[in-house]
């Protein structure tokens, strides 16, 4: 028998049809994750079209990216401030209830960012298909689900039929060795992994993140570092399922439970690469010679280390323009540059531990003059835990706002701003030009690096405040 | 959608690599709820100044730009988000074609869905292209060729099955519901968790 990956495991078990030279393979989806964003158009194919929805069971919808932070507009009576955002959202619930579809909607105490609540409610599980409309979709392949983001059109293909027409993408085996000193987070691990392959270096391709540094990752640490694969050019990254993965599995809503669960288990534990599975493409990365690191550039592969310093690149015009909308210069050190904001949170740092790592820099410090730092929480459920284990007073404590989740300063288009010209220490999982909004200069990096920005007030080593 | 064969247009160069959707079209503008109406704020960060004005120096301001088809960009256009709206922005302003040597997964599939056409090239062809802005081009989808006003042809790859859609203005959303006993099938026979 020929020893297969991971991502060829989980493609054969949901292949319709399989796929000839000319027709693509008809791809089963067992998930359907649902956005205000991705969706409207989608549903209006739908409406015009006279069709339903072919799985609602499948299908689970709710609202973060457009949606305010400002508790004000979601609980306490005040209108969504955006116009057209309250116009999506509101489009949202429309199309939800005419459909039928389960919507964890805007005061729904399970509602956060969609890929922080499909793991929160255990609705992604190993072994399963998992697509929706956005590209951080690949956070869920750190349960060993093959994830990943698909377009508008799409999303009204898997609503009508709950399959999509794929061809098999190729295989990129990312082998992580050695272990990750103190101080050094799964964000900068794949900070690192993208400054090496970069922001290309995934096109076509699955990655399967494996070796002892992954195994020894926490599920939090784990989508953090799926989240990211798209940022590397894959549409989707996975980590076969272990014990880590199905102790965190147990118990939740949508997970199995009683005969269903160790039945689950048990097929589950099939779902790794086999010894001798082959790969298109591997690159071996170790941990153990990692440093935690800070974006200087507008993507996300222009990464250096917080003690390092702007590369140069002559004759490189590309290069320049991007430092020059950056305001930084070949060789300035990054620990010499002040910031003016700090935002924790998003689908790729805003669990609860990644809350923890930014409250344990926090816990007795202030947050330094002229610095706005913001913190987010993922969920709603998120944000009930921090408050109570004190997280969240800590933020306040130290001066920082503490939000409702959502997607927030990730992307601006929710009222959450940087504004142009300065500085923000980010943990989201894209530096573009005009992300964070017209002119914002953004640096990616850890939470416990983003904390410590926002207590000194420029770019500083976590590993100062390390206990 | 009306069948595609073949679109002879004058480039648009924007050498820059890694122009991601967040470039093609910015957050700010995603909450709209239907498809039209994008073109105007295509590239809209470096097409306008902070008052809305037009930037003189940003290429799809210059006159040369005007009704020009085919947009040639730098290695890796299209990284980034899902976000369908890059493709919606790029027809709605005029674009039907966009050649580089590299075009980012979900982008590339996202335009085929609506009939933009994805040309990946060799160096050579690239390198010949960003070095001559504003000739004219031919791109063939039935014979999967782009034509250069030198004369010369090179061919591109293109999924077959999605040629063959855009050819025949067929949706494919079509062919996967005329599908539904194979999917009833595999539903009853696995019953997938």
């Amino acid at each position: 028998m020929t020893a297969k990956s991971l991502f060829e495991k989980v493609w054969e078990r949901h292949v319709v049809v399989p796929e000839t030279a000319d027709t693509p393979a008809i791809l089963y989806i067992d998930l359907h994750l649902v956005h205000e964003v991705t969706s409207p158009q989608a549903f209006d194919v739908l409406r015009s079209r006279g069709l339903q929805l072919r799985r609602l069971d499948r299908t689970l919808a709710t609202m973060d990216h457009s949606t305010p932070t400002d508790t004000a507009q979601i609980f306490g009576g005040m209108p969504i401030r955006l116009e057209s955002a309250a116009k999506q959202v509101r489009q949202l619930e429309l199309n939800c209830a005419e459909f039928g579809v389960n919507l964890l909607g805007l005061r729904d105490d399970r509602r956060g960012i969609v890929h922080i609540i499909g793991p929160e409610l255990g609705a992604t599980q190993p072994g399963k298909t998992i697509v929706c409309g956005d590209s951080h979709t690949s956070t869920h392949g750190a349960f060993g689900a093959l994830a990943f983001g698909i377009g508008t059109t799409e999303v009204g293909y898997v609503m009508a039929t709950q399959c999509l027409l794929q061809r098999k993408p190729k295989t990129f085996s990312v082998n992580v060795t050695g272990k990750l000193p103190a101080g050094v987070t799964a964000k900068d691990l794949v900070l690192a992994i993208i400054g090496r392959t970069g922001v290309n270096g995934g096109t076509g391709h699955v990655i399967e993140y494996r070796g002892p540094a992954i195994e020894a990752l926490s599920m939090d640490e784990r989508m953090t570092i799926c989240n990211m694969s798209i940022e590397g050019g894959a549409r989707a990254g996975m980590i076969a399922p272990d014990a880590t993965t199905f102790a965190y599995l147990k118990g939740r809503p949508y997970a199995p439970s009683g005969a269903a669960w160790d039945a689950a288990v048990a097929d589950w534990q099939g779902l790794r690469s086999d010894a001798g599975a082959r790969f298109d493409k591997e690159v071996t990365v170790d941990a153990g010679t990692l440093e935690p690191m800070i974006t200087y550039g507008t993507n996300p592969g222009m990464v250096t280390t917080v003690n390092g310093t702007v590369p140069e690149k002559p004759g490189d015009e590309v290069f320049a323009k991007s430092l020059a909308y950056m305001g930084l210069n070949p060789g300035e050190r990054m620990t010499d540059k002040q910031v003016q904001v700090v935002f924790i949170g998003s689908c790729t740092n805003a669990r609860l531990s990644d809350l923890e790592a930014a409250a344990s820099v926090f816990r007795g410090r202030k947050v330094a003059k002229g610095v706005r730092a913001l913190v987010v929480p993922g969920s709603q459920q998120i944000k009930r835990e921090a408050e109570k284990l004190g997280l969240a007073k800590i933020f306040l404590d130290a001066g920082a706002e503490w939000r409702e989740s959502g997607c927030s300063m990730c992307l601006g288009m929710n009222g959450d701003l940087v504004d142009a010209g300065q500085y923000c220490v980010s943990t989201s999982n894209r530096n573009f030009e005009g992300r964070q909004g017209i002119g914002a200069r953004t640096l990616l990096a850890s939470p416990a690096s983003a904390a410590a920005a926002a207590v000194r007030g420029r770019i500083t080593d976590p590993r100062e405040f390390l206990a | 959608m009306d069948p595609i064969t073949v679109i002879r247009s004058r480039t648009v160069v924007m050498p820059s690599t890694n122009i991601d959707t967040d470039q093609i079209i910015p957050a700010r503008f995603l909450t709209t709820t239907v498809r039209e109406g994008l073109g105007v704020s295509l590239f809209a960060d470096w097409r306008y100044d902070k008052d809305g004005k037009p930037r003189p120096d940003f290429v799809l301001n210059q006159p040369d730009a005007q009704g020009c088809q085919v947009l040639v960009a730098g290695r890796n256009i299209g990284c980034g988000s899902s976000r369908e709206h890059a493709p919606w922005a790029l027809l709605d302003y005029g674009f039907r074609a966009v050649i580089s040597t590299e075009i980012a997964d979900i982008f590339r599939n996202n335009s085929l869905k609506n009939g933009l056409l994805p040309v990946v090239v060799d160096e050579a062809t690239h390198a010949w292209l960003l070095a001559n802005p504003g000739l004219e081009v031919e791109v063939d989808l039935e014979s999967s060729t782009l034509r250069l006003p030198d004369g010369r042809s090179v061919q591109f790859p293109i999924d077959a099955f999605a040629r063959y859609c855009l050819l025949n203005g067929i949706d494919e959303l079509g062919y996967l519901l005329s599908q539904a006993d194979a999917i009833d099938r595999y539903e009853q026979a696995r019953a997938p968790r």
